[in-house]
């Protein structure tokens, strides 16, 4: 809201329209307090209905026995205690094992994809920076994949990778020669890259745009400086570019880090209802294990124990970053 | 202020109502509704299909009873997540089509409305209907869950010329003819026979049905999942290996599931498939009926026949009524209408398949000599995939073993009786525990 919104002004309805601005000469105090929340109410209503409740049904579900024989009415499920936790972490069992493996999957899927995101988008968002002929058109061309929606986008590169009719094999195994069949990106270990091709290629342009954003608040002049100072454009980057990216660099990992590792439209439109194994990333795996194999209680004990590990990796990760930031600062 | 009390009260008044109706109050109240929702199957070559097939008999239908079906026809990979969807939710609609094989395992849910002695006079009897059909409409000594709509079955199509130019004389009837063909037919890029590798649904219907020519079953008489018994592990091995040993389908068949395998005949690059009713895709795929032809799909050796000579599974689709409907009247009216003779001819004549119903079965549209095959496999080779709760997540757990097994295979890594054992020992143990 911008300050001329707010000024005073003897029309009601303009008054009205400037809740958190400069205080209305007539208010009651206890009113001018109230309204800002009460205008939030309806937003906060529908955060309990769409995120909340879920989540504690979600949490109440992974302590009952929810197979198919309750779905009609969960809540007559019978009890089970921590039997779905239990059968989640039995890294001895078929279940814990492909749990465990799935993880690590996704863990190793997830440093990859958002490395690459995060290099890619930083040195396109700096080699943009300068001005020159050409410079709007490639932004735009750079937006593209964060522009397009992920189902259509994904699906053109599933017909891409297949492998007697794709592209890719065209390509690398028709034009350059490369290995003695076409390879199959689509089933076996290639998939796995083929997931982070396609990952990477959708999630970099964020990190670009994110990035981008951030230059415009370092000031030009100590730019200037440093190269009076005679330094070159590599120790400018280290220097300056880098260090002033520092807090937009902190959200941006930290997002493109829970976007990643919790990505379903990816690898389910890539592969369909059954990952390989290779690239059984674990949102996938999850929903595999409670919607297709109808066992909606292990499931949802699996998704819990997916969101207590996202939740204690943000937190370390964020009294890392910020104490980091502080000594940093003073 | 008093306009400032009114906005907030409407604004939260306003999200209030938001809340109720985001909870599936929906419309209620009406004493007799004059509309149904139907979810159909995808059962043609596109939705677009299915709604000019559908959409003059729903006519017909408003036009006898004043009764609209509004429809809705869903592709085959949303259909169980959209009934789990509306079971949870209750929001359902008043009737939909299920894959039969589903019967079972949506029965268990509870929210279809069971199919007993009323409410099968309702729609004209149990007596109309095939045997073999209704043996995939439920658990056995249940109320079935829906009844038969359409039916099919598995048949072996051949491509005459390809068969022409490797010198076969006659289309195989047995698994060791089927083999031989197939190295006569695999070179010069093309292939002997088709598949689905990807597909878990389909993949479940050819290792059941060799699990049966191995004198297996997937399930014990009491229910419980049995995936290692020898006969099992060589059934799947059997069908993996007709591409890992015998090398007759071609590697990329293992990353199929959209029916790719069906394009690969239809352009002379593989000379067989198993297939149920094609016969519209090939057509739609530009291959003429003349250029095609069908036989039963293979045994061991002799006649298809019962047991360890069955040679198919009961395909079909079921109509199931959602327990939850507010019309239940004229839900099972839609029904009746659906399984007339006039309706079932009109509609399985449409769709290239054989109705369930036998007074339509008799119409000299299904003597044609490729449903005269699919007539006869129902009626004396099939067996019904079992019939048990988890049906569902055997399709899921089983057909993704095979799909990484035919992944193996595809890759040149060997695919051996312990290999196929320990996918199956790990499929067996996903399975919910009772």
């Amino acid at each position: 809201m911008t300050r001329t919104a707010v000024a005073p002004t003897s029309d009601p309805a303009v008054r009205k329209a400037a809740p958190g601005g400069a205080p209305a000469p007539r208010r009651s105090g206890r009113r001018r307090i109230a309204l800002p929340y009460l205008l939030l109410l309806p937003a906060l209503l529908l955060e309990l209905l769409v995120h909340l409740i879920p989540m504690l049904m979600g949490i109440g579900m992974s302590f009952k026995e929810l197979t198919q024989f309750y779905i009609r009415d969960w809540s007559s499920a019978p009890w089970a205690g921590l039997d779905n936790f239990a059968v989640s972490i039995d890294f001895d069992a078929p279940v814990g094992q492909a749990l465990l493996k799935s993880f690590l999957t996704t863990c190793l899927f997830t440093v990859l994809s958002v490395a690459l995101c995060w290099f890619l988008g930083t040195a396109a968002a700096i080699f943009l920076q300068e001005e020159f002929r050409g410079r709007g058109i490639l932004r735009t061309l750079f937006l593209v994949p964060y522009a397009l929606p992920v189902y259509t986008a994904v699906i053109t590169w599933a017909f891409m990778f297949q492998r007697d009719n794709g592209l890719i094999n065209h390509v690398l195994h028709d034009q350059l020669g490369i290995g003695d069949s076409p390879a199959f990106w689509l089933i076996g270990d290639n998939s796995f890259w083929a997931l982070l091709v396609v990952s990477v290629w959708k999630g970099w342009p964020f990190a670009f745009l994110t990035v981008m954003a951030g230059l415009q608040n370092i000031p030009r002049d100590m730019y200037e400086a440093a190269a009076l100072d005679g330094a070159g454009v590599l120790k400018q980057i280290r220097h300056i570019t880098l260090p002033s990216l520092r807090p937009v660099n902190q959200i941006l990992v930290l997002v493109l880090f829970l976007w990643t590792f919790n990505d379903f439209n990816t690898p389910f439109v890539l592969f369909g209802e059954a990952a390989p194994e290779a690239a059984d990333l674990i949102s996938l795996h999850i929903y595999q294990s409670s919607f297709q194999t109808w066992n909606f209680g292990t499931g949802s004990a699996m998704s819990v124990l997916l969101l207590l590990f996202l939740l204690v990796v943000t937190g370390v990760y964020l009294l890392l970053t910020t104490r980091g930031r502080k000594t940093s600062d003073v | 202020m008093r306009r400032i009390r009114a906005a907030v009260t409407g604004a939260v008044t306003l999200s209030l109502a938001f809340t109720a109706t985001a909870c599936g109050g929906g419309e209620s109240g009406e004493a007799t509704p004059k509309t149904l929702t139907y979810w159909a199957t995808n059962q043609g070559s596109s939705l677009e299909v299915d709604k000019k097939v559908l959409q003059p008999e729903l006519d017909q239908f408003e036009r006898e009873t004043g009764i609209k079906v509004k429809l809705e026809v869903i592709p085959w990979s949303d259909l169980l997540n959209r009934i789990l969807t509306a079971t949870t939710s209750g929001q359902g609609p008043d009737v939909l089509n299920i894959g039969n094989t589903w019967s079972a395992s949506l029965q268990s849910t509870g929210a279809l409305l069971p199919f007993d002695a009323k409410n099968f006079e309702a729609v004209g009897g149990k007596d109309r209907f095939v045997d073999s059909a209704l043996g995939s409409t439920g658990v056995a000594g249940k109320d079935p869950a829906a009844v038969p709509l359409y039916s099919m079955a598995y048949a072996l199509y051949y491509n005459k010329q390809m068969f022409k130019d490797a010198g076969i004389a006659k289309p195989p009837t047995t698994w060791d003819e089927v083999t031989a063909a197939g190295k006569k037919l695999s070179k010069d890029g093309k292939w002997g026979i088709g598949v689905e590798g990807s597909n878990l649904s389909n993949n479940i219907h050819q290792v059941f049905v060799l699990a049966k020519q191995h004198g297996a079953d997937f399930f014990t008489a009491d229910g419980k999942a049995d995936f290692t018994s020898d006969g099992a592990v060589a059934a799947v091995k059997q069908y993996v290996d007709l591409m890992a040993t015998q090398k007759i389908v071609a590697p990329g068949n293992a990353e199929y599931a959209q029916n790719q395998s069906l394009s690969d005949f239809a352009k002379d690059k593989t000379g067989m498939v198993l297939w149920q009713t094609p016969s519209q895709t090939f057509a739609s795929q530009g291959m003429a009926p003349e250029e095609w032809g069908v036989v039963p799909a293979p045994v061991p050796a002799g006649k298809p026949g019962q047991d360890k000579q069955t040679n198919s599974m009961v395909a079909g689709i079921n109509m199931a009524v959602f327990k939850n409907t507010k019309n239940l009247d004229g839900a099972l009216k839609f029904v009746k209408f659906m399984t007339s003779d006039e309706e079932q001819i009109l509609l399985n004549k449409a769709y290239g398949s054989v109705p369930p119903v036998k007074g339509a079965q008799k119409d000299p549209a299904f003597s044609d000599p490729s449903l005269t095959v699919i007539r006869d496999t129902l009626a004396g080779s099939a067996a019904a995939l079992p019939q048990v709760p988890e049906e569902s997540q055997f399709e899921t757990v089983v057909g993704t073993a095979v799909k990484e097994l035919f992944a193996d295979a595809a890759a040149g890594r060997p695919v051996t009786t312990e290999s196929v054992r320990a996918k199956l020992e790990k499929a067996q143990q996903q399975m919910p525990k009772k």
